[in-house]
């Protein structure tokens, strides 16, 4: 630091920062704090902010034009975390207990591996992770996990749901004796969830499996397509997620896999996966327990009162509607019908995670209540227990023309009496490893602290 | 001083031989065992100080090998996931072992397979000796994902531990994983600290400047080498360990990737190749740093400036903050924290 002026400028910096009179993100003790942990850059970006642009649409609609939950606010706020369960974790800790008074009812984790980083810490702060299409499936079993929400569609019910679109297109199910499904996954805690379940209905119904690994981010995939081609399968079952599913697309083009013969599951199927594979990428199909489109009435809501008075989280309104901005205005509405469904047992105040559990464990969201909040459509009805955390478990199919999506079969019901089983015996074998004790159906102190 | 003339020659004076403990460390010793934890919360004993004093381990686990041993080694985050895995395989399998004996055997496993991986060592240096390890840090990665006995057949390949059975206590608390990490943390940094000032330090100090001159003078340069990466793979197998279990709680080999080897690297570099403090150093700025930047740049800007640019921001000035530190002082900050202590200990002269 040879000049003075310099010296003056770093010191007024320095004095700046510490001296902020810019207002900061806080809470009011009225309010419902609600952490977004959140990934807005890194390879899972370009799916990322459509989804908190979905949420915090949502939850700013609530909060401005419904004036709260009850009159209770939300707060919302994000930290980054780059898809990293590490960093999730670290956020956690940071927001656990709140924030100026207001406090945490719930957990968004935004991704499974964070979701299983957490599921210990969630249970010893009774903090409920809440993590639709995704999370740890045993924990669908609410006895054994009553702080882990695999909320709508657990990865069980993905593969079965796959499986039962599979057989629809063979003509039954014991079409399905002796033809190849392979499913190439993304290799982490996300990609391997399935393998259980498509081992389990591949006894079932005679189909032949095989499992292939993808590292980490997958930008380069040569060698796994390539193996795929040796075995000439029937169905590809493609378990990927950012940037490794477009490449995936691309690369089985390359190899001559056909498109029309691959079907992404729920996270393997937005907009971002398809329109940079291009012209490969048409006859695709993906799991949609939530479907693209802008047509439903929230969005006209929305359109009406955030998107056209440039109040929106989104960058780019053309993606008003895509299946990553369904998906955060799926998460949203959750969270709050389950706050709502809490408020009738706690009053009209934030609650906390205890409280938060009783409430998530009591949602309820039928026909009649999807069409009054405008998702009848766009979300299925849903209704959860202490011992069921999925509560939904169907999902139509939608095709990708080159240009947008196109719902191609009414809702498949996943075959959960199959693999309930199955769930539960590794939820029990955590039980045991754990020494949990199964909690009976419905205890739940239910007070406030 | 004046030197006894009537004593003999061979007997060491015993002025020289006086090694005095400062004050520095016990108050350094005392702050860390007794205040942090009566003041600090939990999120700064699980989120603060434990993933920064894992890191100064595993850092102290790399600088023995590429700052006093000369030997550049990006297969860190392997050796990290071998103790991981390890533990939990031992605490799975062996049912009565409790975690200290559990974390030790761990770093031993991760010493033999350190010293397999440093066979090379032998033949290759410098820049090709980094391209073998990361052949090591590879094959480790795909070693835990392609064979489920590692994480117990679990569906989705994370290893956890149910408790942290410290001989009978649960350390599960936030408290308890603090000291554990501490404890161990103290004890291996006390071992490394000796290491360096003994003979074996001085030899691969040797080793690093000029290995040539050390073989011609008699030094076994092969075996201190393969010593060296079997000191180091101990050090960050029980670094890795301590990262899945007493930090994150559950782990997969996404954390043990080539992003972590990097980051350890990092830290060494930032810190001080070659210095035992400058791990510290190191940690503190790679792991907290950030987490610093994030909170101030948040409470300024969060809600006028766009979510992902911030965090692009947060990137650059942490990269503006490297190369201005490395230009600064390119033998890392533990050199000028030296240098400034030095120049203090002239005070009040010109300095």
């Amino acid at each position: 630091m040879r000049s003075f002026l310099l010296k003056t400028i770093l010191a007024a910096a320095l004095a700046g920062t510490t001296l902020s009179v810019l207002p900061a993100a806080h809470s009011a003790p009225g309010e419902q704090y609600v952490p977004l942990p959140t990934y807005r850059v890194g390879p899972y970006a370009s799916s990322g902010t459509l989804w908190w642009a979905g949420e915090r649409d949502y939850f700013r609609y609530i909060n401005e034009v419904e004036g709260g939950i009850d009159g209770v606010k939300l707060a919302v706020e994000e930290f980054e975390t780059e898809w990293s369960p590490d960093r999730t974790v670290e956020v956690y800790e940071r927001i656990k207990n709140g924030r100026d008074g207001s406090p945490v009812a719930f957990f968004f984790t935004h991704g499974t591996p964070a979701s299983y980083a957490l599921i210990e810490k969630g249970a010893a702060d009774k903090i409920p992770l809440i993590d639709p299409a995704g999370g740890r499936t045993e924990s669908t079993d609410g006895k054994v996990f009553p702080y882990a929400y695999p909320l709508l569609f657990n990865y069980y019910s993905q593969a079965s749901v796959g499986i039962n679109y599979i057989a629809q297109k063979e003509g039954g199910f014991d079409k399905l004796k002796g033809k190849k499904i392979v499913t190439v996954y993304h290799d982490s805690a996300y990609g391997r969830e399935t393998q259980a379940a498509v081992e389990l209905l591949a006894k079932k119904y005679g189909f032949e499996n095989f499992q292939i690994p993808v590292a980490d981010p997958g930008s380069e995939q040569s060698p796994q397509w390539r193996q795929v081609r040796e075995i000439k399968p029937d169905w590809v079952f493609l378990r990927t997620w950012g940037v490794s599913t477009p490449v995936a697309i691309k690369t089985a083009a390359r190899f001559g896999v056909p498109a029309d013969r691959i079907i992404g599951d729920v996270w393997a199927g937005s907009e971002a996966d398809v329109i940079p594979a291009g012209a490969a990428a048409k006859g695709y199909q993906a799991l949609a327990p939530y479907p693209g489109g802008a047509n439903f009435e929230i969005h006209e809501r929305l359109r009406k009162s955030i998107l056209d008075t440039g109040k929106s989280d989104l960058k780019d309104p053309k993606f008003f509607g895509a299946v990553y901005y369904n998906i955060g205005l799926i998460n949203a509405v959750l969270a709050v019908e389950a706050l709502r469904t809490g408020h009738t047992k706690f009053g009209n105040r934030p609650l906390n995670g205890e409280e938060g559990r009783w409430a998530f464990e009591h949602l309820e969201i039928d026909d009649a209540r999807l069409k009054k909040i405008g998702f009848l459509g766009l979300l299925q009805p849903i209704k959860l227990s202490p011992s069921d955390h999925e509560g939904g478990g169907a999902a139509r199919i939608q095709q990708w023309d080159g240009e947008k999506w196109n719902l191609v079969t009414d809702w498949i019901q996943a075959d959960r009496e199959t693999l309930r089983p199955l769930i539960e015996a590794k939820s029990a074998a955590y039980a045991k490893e754990h020494g949990i004790t199964p909690s009976d159906a419905g205890k739940t102190t239910g007070k406030a602290e | 001083m004046t030197l006894d003339v009537s004593r003999e020659y061979d007997v060491q004076p015993l002025w020289l031989a006086d090694r005095k403990i400062g004050w520095g460390v016990p108050l350094l010793l005392v702050l860390t065992f007794v205040v942090i934890p009566l003041l600090g919360n939990e999120y700064w004993l699980n989120a603060i100080f434990v993933p920064f004093l894992i890191l100064s381990l595993a850092g102290i686990g790399l600088n023995l090998l590429t700052g006093y041993a000369g030997q550049t080694s990006l297969g860190s985050g392997g050796f990290m996931a071998v103790g991981a895995f390890a533990t939990f395989s031992l605490v799975t399998h062996v049912k009565f072992i409790s975690l200290p004996p559990a974390l030790f055997l761990a770093g031993l496993i991760a010493g033999l397979v350190g010293l397999v991986f440093g066979i090379p060592s032998g033949r290759i240096k410098g820049f090709y000796l980094m391209v073998s390890s990361l052949a090591a840090q590879f094959f480790l990665e795909w070693v835990f994902q392609k064979f489920p006995w590692f994480y117990n057949y679990g569906s989705s390949g994370t290893i956890s531990l149910p408790r942290l059975d410290i001989f009978g206590f649960n350390g599960g608390s936030s408290i308890g994983r603090y000291y554990l990490t501490l404890v161990i943390v103290v004890a291996l940094t006390w071992v490394a600290a000796n290491l360096v000032r003994s003979h074996v330090g001085r030899n691969w100090m040797a080793i690093r400047d000029m290995d040539t001159a050390a073989a011609v003078i008699g030094i076994p340069v092969d075996r201190y080498k393969i010593l060296a990466f079997a000191v180091s793979s101990f050090y960050l197998g029980i670094a890795g360990a301590l990262w899945a279990f007493a930090y994150l709680g559950a782990a997969s080999v996404q954390s043990f990737g080539i992003a972590r080897s990097f980051q350890i690297i990092f830290i060494i570099i930032i810190g001080g190749m070659g210095s035992i403090t400058g791990n510290f150093i190191g940690a503190a700025f790679i792991s907290l740093l950030p987490l610093a930047l994030d909170y101030t740049v948040q409470s300024i800007f969060s809600g006028h400036v766009d979510a992902g640019l911030l965090q692009n921001i947060q990137k650059a000035i942490f990269g503006f903050l490297i190369i201005w530190f490395l230009i600064k002082e390119p033998d890392g900050i533990a050199r000028l924290v030296k240098t400034f202590g030095e120049r203090l200990s002239a005070w009040p002269l010109r300095f």
